[in-house]
C-alpha cells in the first residue's frame, strides 16, 4: 500500500458560473441551476478526457510541454472539430476580469487594423532545422590542445574512474553537445560565477591576505575544472595587457595564479597550456616588465616564471607535445640572437638564461657553459667600459650572478676537484675567476650539507604522479601538441635552510613565500610583502639582514597606491652565519650596494631611501 | 477510441446475452487472401438487414446467434439468406485455434468475438493477396470496442451501496491480519476489487457513494496505479462509462493475479465464512486468479511484475516456445582479391584471415538450436547490393571496438538545431551514413552525415539518354544538380511519430498522426506508397532487419504487419488494451515486439500471428524497446524512467535498471551486446553493463517454471556512465558498426 496518502485525486469541476457565462455568450439567457451543475460536470469530464489524450500526443512528440496543437489532435481523435486559429503568443492567453460580483477569465482578442499588419516589416524568417555534430576530424587531428573543451560535460563515470583514456575520449565526444549552438558558451552556475569573480578579484586585488586565501583556494579546491578555461583566459589576457602596461605587480599576481593552478592536484592543465605557456614565457623574456627597470625587481618575476616554466615542462612534456624541447628551442633561439646581437636587452638575456638554467643541469651544461666566455666578455664590456646606462649595468650584474649561480653548481659536479683559477680563466674567460670561487663555495656547501644530518629536504612531488598515457591520433602537422596525457612523476628537490614548507603561505598575512628552490649552494626565497605605503617607489637597505628588498609600484590609476615588495634573498642568515658567503652577495654589485628598506606593512611612510 | 462507439445491437440479442463476452485481448486475426472482407464493425454486421454483406459475414453472424441459443433468429436469418444448414459449420472448425495464443485458459470464451470471423491459417504469409484484400476487422472491432451495454450488464447485480465500504474494509482488515507471507499476495486483490466496486457503484448511479468510496480507499492503492485512478476519479456518472477506454479495458479483460494456492485458500475460506458474496462475485467474474503451487511471493517480487493495466500476464501466456536464435547468415562469396587488397592496404597481412573466419566460420557453420527454421517465414532474396553491404559490414565489424566496463564507447551527439520542439522521431541507417528526422510539421528530413551528398535519380526523360552499357551507369543515373546534404520529404498531414530506414538504405518508412504509414524512396526522394489501415495516429513503425516486412502500431491498439509490396496488412496483432506506443522486430524477423500504453510488452509470432509473450512490470507507457544482438534478451524503457531487461526465451524479467528520471525514448545494445545505452527525456545518456546484468541472474528451474524471480538491486553497479547533454532530450541512439555510439535529439533552448 502506498505509504502516504496521495494528494487528493482531482475532482475539480468547472464552476457553474462559467457555464452561465458560456451559455450567455451563445445566446442562452436563463439557464437553470441544475442544468448548470449537470453541464459543468459533463464538461469537466470531457475536458479531462481530452487533456489525457492530448498528453499522449505530447509524449509522442517527445516534449514536456503541452501545446495547443496537442489538444487539437486530441479533439480530432474524438472526431471533434479542432479549435481553429487558437494560436497564442503567450503561454496563458487568458485575461481576468471581475465586476458585478462575477469573476471571469476570457480570451483576449484584440481588433487588429489590417493596414498595420500590411505596413509592418515582415518578421525574420525562422531558421531552418539543421543538424549539428561534433567534427571528429577536427578532434583527432588538431595539433592544438582542445581549446573548446567546456568542462560542463563532466560525467560521473569518468570522475569515478579517473581519467581513463576512453572516458576522456568520450568526454571529448560529448563536447559536441556544447557546440550545438554556434557561439554558445558554457555557462557557469551562479555560485561558480560568484566564486570566479571573488577569486579573480582577490588574486589581483590589493589585499594580500585575501590573495593568499584565494591562491590557497585555487591550489586546493577540487571543483575548479569548470572554471579552468576562464582562469586560463584570465591569465593569458591579463599578461597580455599588463606586459604592455609594464604592470609588474599584476604580472606577479598572475604568475602566482598559474603556480596555484599547477599546484592543484585535481586540475589538469594540459589542455590550457597553449594559453598559459605564452603568458609565462612572456614574463620570462619580455624586454620590459616594469616601469623603472633600474629599480624594480623584475628579475624575481623572471626567476619565478622560469621556475614555473621548468615545472610545467617536467609535468606536461611528452613525446607528443615536446614542450620541453620546444621551450628550450625558443630560449636558445633568443639567446643565440643575444650573443650575436649586442643590442639585445640584458633583461631578455637574463630571462633566457634563467629559463634555460631552470630546465636542469644538462641544459646548462650543453647550452650555457659553452657560451660563458662570450657572455663574460660582454659583461666585462659593460662593467669595465665607459659609463653606460645604469640599466645596462644592473642587467649585466644580474646576468653575471645568474650565470655564476647556476653554472657553479653544474661545474662543481662535473669538473674534477682541483679548482685552478687560471684554468677557469682559460676556459670561461672573464667569468672564470669568479666562477672558480663559486665552485669552491659550492663544493664547501655540498660538504656542509652532507654533514648536516637534520637538514630539511623537501621533496615536492607532482600532484598526480601516475596518469595513463593516452595517445590520440597524431596529426600530420607535427602533432606536437595533440591532446595526450603523460605524466612524468617529476620531483623537485628543494633544499631549504629553514625547516618548513616553502610553498605554504606563512602565517603572517603580510608575507607570502611564493616559492623556494635551490639548485646549488644558495637557496632563494621570494617573499612578497605588500604594504600600503603611499611613498613612491623606494628602495631601502638594511644591511643587517642582507636582504635586498625591492619595492615595486603597481601601475594603474587606482586611488589607492599599491606597492609590492619582492625580496630576493640570495642567502639566508644561516648561511651567512656559517661564514660561507653567498656567492651572489659577494660578487653582485647590486647586492653590495644593497638597499634594503625597512618596510613593514603597518608603517607606510617609514621607509628610508638610500642613495642609489 | 477505435472502431465504432455506437453499438447497435439488436435489443433482444442484448438482453439475452448473459454469457460474458470476455475479450481477453489475446486473440489474433490473421489475414490472408482467403479471409473474408467485411465491414469494420462487429456490431453493425449483425444486422441482418444489412445489404451487400458477403456470405462469410453471414456465417459469422449465424454462429454468433447459434452460440447464444437464438435458434429462432438463426432460422429466420438462414431463411432470408438462403443458406444451407451446413454451410455455416465449416468455418467453425477452422476457428478453433483463435485466441489460443494468448490465453488458452479462457477456452470457454475462446469462441467469442474473435472467432466471429473464420480464421484460416496460412502457410505463406507473404502470398500476394488475390482479389480480396486481407481484411479482418469485425473481430478486432469487437475486441477493441465491445458493446458497452453488454459489458456493463455484468454490473447489474445490485448490492446495497452503503455496504460497499464495509465489505472492502472487512477484506482489508482480514488481509492485514493474515500472516506476513500471505499478506503481500492477497494485497494484490485490493486494486482490482477497488476499481470494480467503484465502477459498480457508478454504474448503478450511486454517485455520492462512489465518490465517498473512492476518497476513502483510493489512497490505499499502489502509487503506480495513480494514472488510472485519476481517470477513474473523473468518471462519476454512468454516462461517462460509455466509451471510456479505461473502463472498457477493465471490463473486457479479466484482471490477472498470481496467487499461491495457500493464499488463495485463505482468501476463499474467509469470504465464504463471511458470506461475503459481493466481493466473491467480483472475484469470480472480473478477476482471473492464476493459482500456483509453492511459496507465496514476496512483496518485491509482486511489485516487480505488477503495474500493467490488466494485472500480470498469465503464466500460461508465456509458455509458448520462442525461437529467439539468430538466422543463419547467408553464405556470401567474399570477393577475395578485393578483400585482400583492402586488408593489406590498411592493416597488413595478419588481419586478412580473420574476417573470413569470423564471418563465414562462426556464424554460418553451426545452426543455433534456438533459431527458427531458415524458411520459417519467407525472406527476401539477397541482392548483389545487399551482399556488398554485408561484406562491408563484416569488414567494419573486424575493426569494431570491443566494449566493456573498462572500455566505454565514445558518444557522438547529433543535435537538431532550430527544431522548435518539433522533432518527433529519428532514425539512423545501419551503416550510419544517413540520418532521418520526423517533425511535428509533417515533414520528414533526411541528412547525409558522410561527405557523400544526397542525389536524386534523373528524370525519366534524362534517363533515356544515358548509355546503359557503361560501367558507371549507377553514377550516371544520378542527377548531380540535386546534390545536397539534406532532403525534405513532404506528404504527411500530421506529426511524424515513427521513422525507419530499410536495411538496404533504399527506402524510408514514416508513420504519422494522419493515420498513414508512408514508404519513401531514397533514390528519387518521393513517396512511393501510403499504407492506410490505421485510422488513428500511428505511433511507431519499424522495418524488419531483413527488409520487405514492416510493422506499425498506433492508437487503434492493433499492430499491423505489412509487406512493402502489399497495400493491405498481412497480419494484425490485436490484444493490447491501450495504444501501441512502440514496435520492434526481433533480429531474426520471426517475431515482433510491441510496447503499449497498457504497460505491457507483447511478443507476436509473425508466422502464426499469436501472442507468445506478455511481459508485465512497467508502471508506465512503454516508449522504447531493444533486442540484444543475439536475440536472447530484450530491454524496454517506459515513462516511469526504468529500463527492464527480459529473457525472451523464458519470458522472464531479469533485470531492472533504475536511474533515469524521465521517459526513456531510446534504447540500444552495442553491437556485441555488452553495453546497453539508454537515452531519456531527462537529457542524459546512460550506459549499462548488460553482460553483468545477465550474468547476475540465476535462473534455476523453479524460477524459470514459476517466473518468480528475485531481482538483484544492482542498478548502481551496472551503471557505467551518465552523460549529460545541456538541454537536449535524447530521442534516438545507434551503435555504428564499429561500436561508436551515436545519439540524437533536438536542442531545446
Amino acid at each position: 500500500m502506498a505509504e502516504e496518502r496521495r494528494p487528493k485525486q482531482c475532482t475539480v469541476v468547472l464552476p457553474t458560473e462559467s457555464m452561465k457565462a458560456m451559455a450567455e455568450s451563445i445566446g442562452v439567457g436563463q439557464l437553470q441551476e441544475e442544468s448548470c451543475a449537470a453541464l459543468s460536470e459533463e464538461v469537466s469530464y470531457r475536458i479531462k478526457e481530452i487533456a489525457q489524450d492530448a498528453l499522449k500526443f505530447m509524449h509522442h512528440g517527445k516534449r514536456c510541454k503541452l501545446t495547443t496543437s496537442d489538444i487539437d489532435y486530441a479533439l480530432k481523435l474524438k472526431n471533434v472539430e479542432p479549435l481553429y486559429g487558437f494560436q497564442s503568443q503567450e503561454f496563458i492567453p487568458f485575461r481576468f476580469a471581475s465586476g458585478g460580483g462575477r469573476e471571469l477569465h476570457f480570451y483576449e482578442e484584440k481588433e487588429v487594423d489590417l493596414s498595420d499588419i500590411i505596413n509592418t516589416p515582415l518578421p525574420r524568417v525562422p531558421l531552418d532545422v539543421s543538424l549539428k555534430a561534433p567534427k571528429e576530424q577536427q578532434k583527432t587531428e588538431s595539433t592544438e590542445p582542445l581549446k573548446a573543451v567546456k568542462p560542463g560535460q563532466e560525467e560521473e563515470g569518468s570522475t569515478q574512474k579517473g581519467q581513463g583514456a576512453t572516458s576522456a575520449e568520450a568526454k571529448g565526444k560529448k563536447d559536441g553537445l556544447m557546440r550545438m549552438k554556434p557561439r554558445s558558451t558554457h555557462e557557469l552556475s551562479v555560485e561558480q560565477q560568484l566564486y570566479y569573480k571573488e577569486i579573480t578579484e582577490a588574486c589581483v586585488g590589493s589585499c594580500e591576505a585575501k590573495r593568499a586565501e584565494a591562491l590557497q583556494s585555487i591550489a586546493t579546491d577540487p571543483g575548479l575544472y569548470q572554471m579552468l578555461p576562464r582562469f586560463s583566459t584570465f591569465i593569458s589576457e591579463g599578461v597580455r595587457v599588463n606586459v604592455v602596461q609594464n604592470n609588474l605587480a599584476l604580472l606577479i599576481y598572475l604568475m602566482r595564479m598559474v603556480k596555484a593552478l599547477m599546484d592543484n592536484p585535481t586540475l589538469y592543465l594540459e589542455k590550457y597550456l597553449h594559453e598559459l605557456i605564452p603568458a609565462v614565457v612572456t614574463c620570462i623574456v619580455s624586454k620590459q616588465l616594469c616601469l623603472r627597470p633600474d629599480v624594480d625587481n623584475h628579475w624575481a618575476l623572471r626567476d619565478f616564471a622560469a621556475r614555473l616554466m621548468a615545472q610545467s615542462c617536467k609535468t606536461f612534456s611528452t613525446t607528443t607535445n615536446n614542450i620541453q624541447s620546444r621551450i628550450t628551442k625558443t630560449f636558445t633561439k633568443v639567446y643565440n640572437n643575444c650573443w650575436l646581437d649586442d643590442k639585445t636587452q640584458w633583461t631578455t638575456r637574463y630571462g633566457c638564461i634563467a629559463g634555460l638554467s631552470e630546465l636542469g643541469p644538462d641544459v646548462i651544461k650543453t647550452l650555457i657553459l659553452p657560451r660563458l666566455t662570450v657572455e663574460g666578455a660582454r659583461i666585462k664590456a659593460v662593467s669595465d667600459g665607459p659609463v653606460v646606462s645604469n640599466i645596462d649595468k644592473i642587467g649585466a650584474d644580474h646576468v653575471q650572478n645568474l650565470l655564476l649561480k647556476h653554472c657553479a653548481s653544474v661545474i662543481a659536479k662535473a669538473c674534477p676537484l682541483p679548482d685552478n683559477v687560471e684554468q677557469y680563466r682559460a676556459d670561461y674567460g672573464y667569468l672564470g675567476p669568479m666562477l672558480c670561487s663559486h665552485v669552491v663555495k659550492a663544493r664547501a656547501q655540498a660538504a656542509l650539507q652532507a654533514q648536516q644530518v637534520n637538514r630539511t629536504t623537501l621533496t615536492i612531488t607532482q600532484p598526480r604522479p601516475t596518469l595513463t598515457v593516452s595517445q590520440s591520433g597524431i596529426g600530420g602537422s607535427g602533432g606536437s601538441r595533440t591532446p595526450s596525457i603523460i605524466k612524468v612523476p617529476s620531483s623537485l628537490t628543494l633544499m631549504s635552510t629553514r625547516p618548513g614548507t616553502p610553498t605554504q603561505p606563512s602565517p603572517p598575512a603580510t608575507k607570502y613565500i611564493v616559492m623556494a628552490t635551490s639548485s646549488g649552494s644558495s637557496s632563494t626565497q621570494q617573499v612578497i610583502t605588500r604594504t600600503s605605503s603611499s611613498v613612491t617607489s623606494t628602495v631601502a637597505s638594511a644591511t643587517s639582514t642582507l636582504q635586498p628588498l625591492v619595492k615595486l609600484e603597481s601601475g594603474g590609476s587606482r586611488p589607492l597606491q599599491k606597492y609590492i615588495v619582492v625580496s630576493l634573498p640570495s642567502s639566508s642568515s644561516l648561511e651567512s652565519k656559517s661564514g660561507v658567503l653567498p656567492p651572489s652577495s659577494s660578487t653582485s654589485p647590486i647586492l653590495l650596494e644593497a638597499r634594503i628598506k625597512v618596510d613593514c606593512s603597518d608603517s607606510p611612510g617609514a621607509s628610508t631611501q638610500s642613495p642609489h | 477510441m477505435a472502431a465504432v462507439q455506437d453499438g447497435q445491437l439488436n435489443l433482444e440479442v442484448e438482453k439475452d446475452i448473459k454469457t460474458e463476452i470476455t475479450n481477453d485481448g489475446s486473440g489474433n486475426i490473421n489475414a490472408n487472401s482467403s479471409s473474408p472482407g467485411s465491414t469494420s464493425s462487429g456490431g453493425k454486421s449483425k444486422s441482418p438487414a444489412g445489404s451487400g454483406e458477403d456470405q462469410q459475414t453471414l456465417l459469422a453472424v449465424l454462429q454468433f446467434l447459434k452460440r447464444n441459443k437464438l435458434t429462432e433468429s438463426v432460422d429466420i436469418l438462414r431463411r432470408e439468406a438462403g443458406l444451407s444448414a451446413d454451410a455455416d459449420d465449416s468455418p467453425v472448425s477452422e476457428s478453433a485455434g483463435a485466441g489460443s495464443g494468448g490465453v488458452p485458459s479462457v477456452g470457454a470464451d475462446g469462441g467469442d468475438a474473435n472467432s466471429l470471423l473464420s480464421r484460416v491459417s496460412i502457410a505463406t504469409p507473404v502470398a500476394p493477396p488475390a482479389t480480396a484484400p486481407p481484411k479482418v476487422v469485425a473481430a478486432s472491432g469487437g475486441e477493441d470496442q465491445p458493446d458497452v451495454n453488454v459489458v456493463l450488464s455484468a454490473y447489474s447485480q445490485q448490492g446495497d451501496p452503503v455496504l460497499y465500504p464495509l465489505y472492502y474494509n472487512g477484506l482489508k482488515k482480514f488481509i492485514e491480519s493474515v500472516l506476513d507471507c500471505h499478506r503481500a499476495e492477497l494485497s494484490q486483490v485490493f486494486y482490482p476489487l477497488f476499481v470494480h466496486m467503484y465502477l459498480e457503484l457508478v454504474y448503478n448511479n450511486h454517485e455520492n457513494e462512489a465518490k465517498q468510496f473512492f476518497e476513502k480507499f483510493s489512497g490505499d492503492q499502489e502509487c503506480y496505479y495513480e494514472e488510472d485512478l485519476r481517470i477513474l476519479s473523473s468518471m462519476s456518472k454512468k454516462e461517462h462509462m460509455k466509451g471510456n477506454e479505461t473502463m472498457l479495458d477493465f471490463r473486457t479483460s479479466k484482471f490477472v493475479l498470481r496467487i499461491s494456492r495457500d493464499s488463495y485458500q485463505l482468501l476463499k475460506r474467509h469470504l465464504q465464512e463471511r458470506q461475503n458474496n459481493q466481493i466473491w462475485n467480483i472475484i469470480q467474474e472480473h478477476l482471473y486468479i492464476d493459482i500456483f503451487d509453492g511459496m507465496p511471493r514476496s512483496k518485491s517480487q509482486i511489485d516487480a511484475m505488477s503495474g500493467s493495466l490488466a494485472g500480470e500476464g498469465k503464466r500460461d501466456a508465456n509458455k509458448a516456445k520462442v525461437f529467439y536464435g539468430l538466422l543463419k547468415e547467408p553464405e556470401i562469396e567474399v570477393p577475395l582479391d578485393d578483400e585482400d587488397e583492402e586488408a593489406e592496404n590498411e592493416e597488413g597481412k595478419p588481419k586478412k584471415k580473420k574476417p573470413k573466419k569470423d564471418s563465414m566460420g562462426s556464424k554460418s557453420k553451426k545452426q543455433d538450436p534456438n533459431a527458427p527454421q531458415q524458411t520459417r517465414i519467407p525472406l527476401p532474396e539477397l541482392k548483389d547490393s545487399d551482399k556488398l553491404d554485408k561484406i562491408m559490414n563484416m569488414k567494419e565489424a573486424t575493426k569494431k571496438i570491443r566494449l566493456g566496463p573498462d572500455n566505454l564507447p565514445s558518444i557522438c551527439f547529433y543535435s537538431f538545431l532550430n527544431a522548435y520542439q518539433g522533432l518527433t522521431a529519428v532514425d539512423f541507417t545501419d551503416d550510419s551514413s544517413l540520418i532521418a528526422g520526423g517533425f511535428a510539421d509533417s515533414t520528414v528530413r533526411v541528412w547525409s552525415v558522410t561527405p557523400k551528398k544526397l542525389r536524386r535519380v534523373k528524370s525519366a526523360a534524362d534517363l533515356s539518354n544515358i548509355d546503359k552499357e557503361s560501367d558507371d551507369v549507377l553514377e550516371r543515373i544520378m542527377d548531380e544538380k540535386t546534390a545536397s546534404e539534406s532532403k525534405i520529404l513532404y506528404g504527411h498531414s500530421g506529426p511524424v511519430y515513427g521513422i525507419s530506414f530499410s536495411p538496404d538504405r533504399n527506402y524510408l518508412l514514416s508513420s504519422s498522426e494522419d493515420g498513414t504509414v508512408r514508404l519513401w524512396s531514397l533514390q528519387t526522394f518521393t513517396c512511393l506508397v501510403g499504407y492506410k489501415g490505421h485510422n488513428y495516429p500511428v505511433w511507431d513503425t519499424q522495418f524488419s532487419p531483413y527488409g520487405y516486412y514492416f510493422i506499425s502500431g498506433g492508437h487503434d491498439r492493433v499492430a499491423r504487419l505489412w509487406a512493402t509490396d502489399h497495400y493491405q496488412p498481412l497480419r494484425m496483432f490485436a490484444g493490447h488494451l491501450a495504444d501501441i506506443t512502440c514496435t520492434l522486430f526481433h533480429p531474426n524477423s520471426n517475431y515482433v515486439a510491441t510496447g503499449s500504453a497498457d504497460r505491457t510488452i507483447r511478443l507476436w509470432d509473425v508466422l502464426t500471428g499469436n501472442c507468445v509473450r506478455i511481459l508485465t512490470g512497467h508502471k508506465g507507457p512503454i516508449h522504447s524497446l531493444a533486442f540484444s544482438p543475439n536475440g536472447k534478451f530484450m530491454a524496454s524503457g517506459a515513462t516511469d524512467g526504468r529500463v527492464l531487461l527480459w529473457d525472451v526465451g523464458h519470458g522472464l524479467m531479469v533485470g531492472e535498471l533504475k536511474g533515469h528520471t524521465d521517459t526513456i525514448y531510446a534504447l540500444k545494445f552495442s553491437r556485441d551486446g555488452e553495453i546497453l545505452a539508454s537515452g531519456s527525456m531527462d537529457n542524459t545518456v546512460k550506459l549499462w553493463d548488460t553482460l553483468k546484468a545477465f550474468d547476475d541472474v540465476e535462473l534455476d528451474d523453479f524460477t524459470a517454471a514459476t517466473g518468480h524471480i528475485h531481482l538483484p538491486e544492482n542498478s548502481q553497479e551496472l551503471l557505467l556512465g551518465t552523460y549529460m547533454t545541456k538541454s537536449t532530450p535524447v530521442i534516438h541512439l545507434h551503435f555504428t558498426r564499429r561500436n561508436l555510439l551515436l545519439a540524437a535529439g533536438a536542442y531545446n533552448p
